[in-house]
């Protein structure tokens, strides 16, 4: 029973992501997540701001669900499904990650640096988090879907405009930790 | 009935998020630095299983669980959107080594840092609200 423990591999992670997929289509909704942040923005009363956030929410009461399911997801897996987790990532990374000040590479789930709690104490730290959450709610609105809504429920229905999309996450990602990181961090 | 089913799912990408790393900010950091092939491989494969499902609920019209048509909406035409956004998007999943469906499930593996994320996102998007008619879509 030791393998429930280990780490999946991407042959079992990224069928598990179609299967999920699937059984949204399958239930007659579809897999996006970010949409949910604008359904949040409604319920805080956004919509008096801004059109953009006038609609019935309450139809997308269905995706909330799969948001507390993620989140309890997260909880089983880390507590129940999980030993060490630490992510073994490559030796050349994590030497990398240590120039950059990043210690726990190799050694934790998340950076430390970033996402302990004691870490909401610096606010440089803050800074980081709250201004890469500011990006991707941003982004993924802009581009109309994020990962889950473009890169896969997108790409699978052979959507070009996805293929943009996904094209500049990669752009966005690649200036960020090739050229701004270094001035970061 | 029906939200236990999406409370289902929920748990099982969340699961899923997590056992495969793909909410972990280093293999993001990794991937962007094409040291591994581990994201390529979820993504590739999702992607691989993926077009086969789509493809196939088309071709042979398959009716979803309940019996109903299955519809599929065509994203609207346009670059600089899906350009732009998505760039913007980049920058922010690289820096906070997170996006909108794992930055959730991380809530529940304890990470408390991870909520200046997602109350960062939601002002995100309610900024791309208020800005929308200003910009080129």
């Amino acid at each position: 029973m030791n393998w429930i423990y280990e780490p999946w591999p991407w042959y079992i992670s990224g069928p598990m992501i179609a299967f999920i997929m699937f059984l949204l289509i399958m239930v007659g909704k579809n897999f996006g997540m970010s949409s949910n942040l604008r359904t949040m923005c409604t319920i805080c009363g956004a919509g008096n701001k801004a059109d953009f956030f006038k609609f019935d929410w309450k139809a997308q009461k269905w995706n909330l669900v799969v948001v507390l399911g993620a989140i309890i997801g997260g909880f089983i897996a880390s507590n129940l499904m999980s030993i060490d987790t630490a992510v073994a990532i490559n030796p050349d990374t994590v030497t990398d990650l240590n120039t950059l000040g990043f210690n726990s590479a190799g050694k934790a789930y998340l950076p430390s640096e970033l996402f302990n709690t004691e870490a909401i104490l610096d606010i440089k730290n803050i800074l980081i988090l709250a201004i890469g959450g500011l990006l991707v709610g941003f982004g993924a609105r802009y581009a109309g879907g994020c990962t889950s809504g473009h890169a896969i429920s997108g790409l699978s229905d052979l959507q070009i405009p996805s293929l943009i999309a996904v094209i500049g996450f990669f752009i966005g990602g690649l200036i960020m930790i090739h050229f701004l990181f270094p001035l970061i961090f | 009935m029906r939200t236990i089913i999406y409370l289902f799912i929920g748990i099982l990408f969340g699961i899923t998020m997590f056992k495969s790393e793909a909410a972990s900010w280093f293999r993001i950091y990794e991937m962007f630095k094409f040291e591994s092939f581990h994201m390529y491989g979820i993504i590739g494969s999702a992607l691989f299983v993926g077009v086969i499902i789509v493809q196939s609920i088309k071709r042979f019209n398959i009716k979803s669980f309940y019996g109903d048509e299955i519809r599929f909406f065509p994203k609207n035409k346009s670059f600089s959107r899906y350009m732009f956004g998505g760039i913007i998007f980049g920058l922010g999943w690289a820096l906070a080594g997170a996006c909108p469906g794992p930055m959730f499930t991380l809530i529940g593996a304890g990470f408390v840092p991870i909520l200046i994320v997602i109350i960062a996102s939601v002002l995100g998007t309610f900024l791309y609200g208020l800005l929308r008619d200003k910009l080129p879509h």
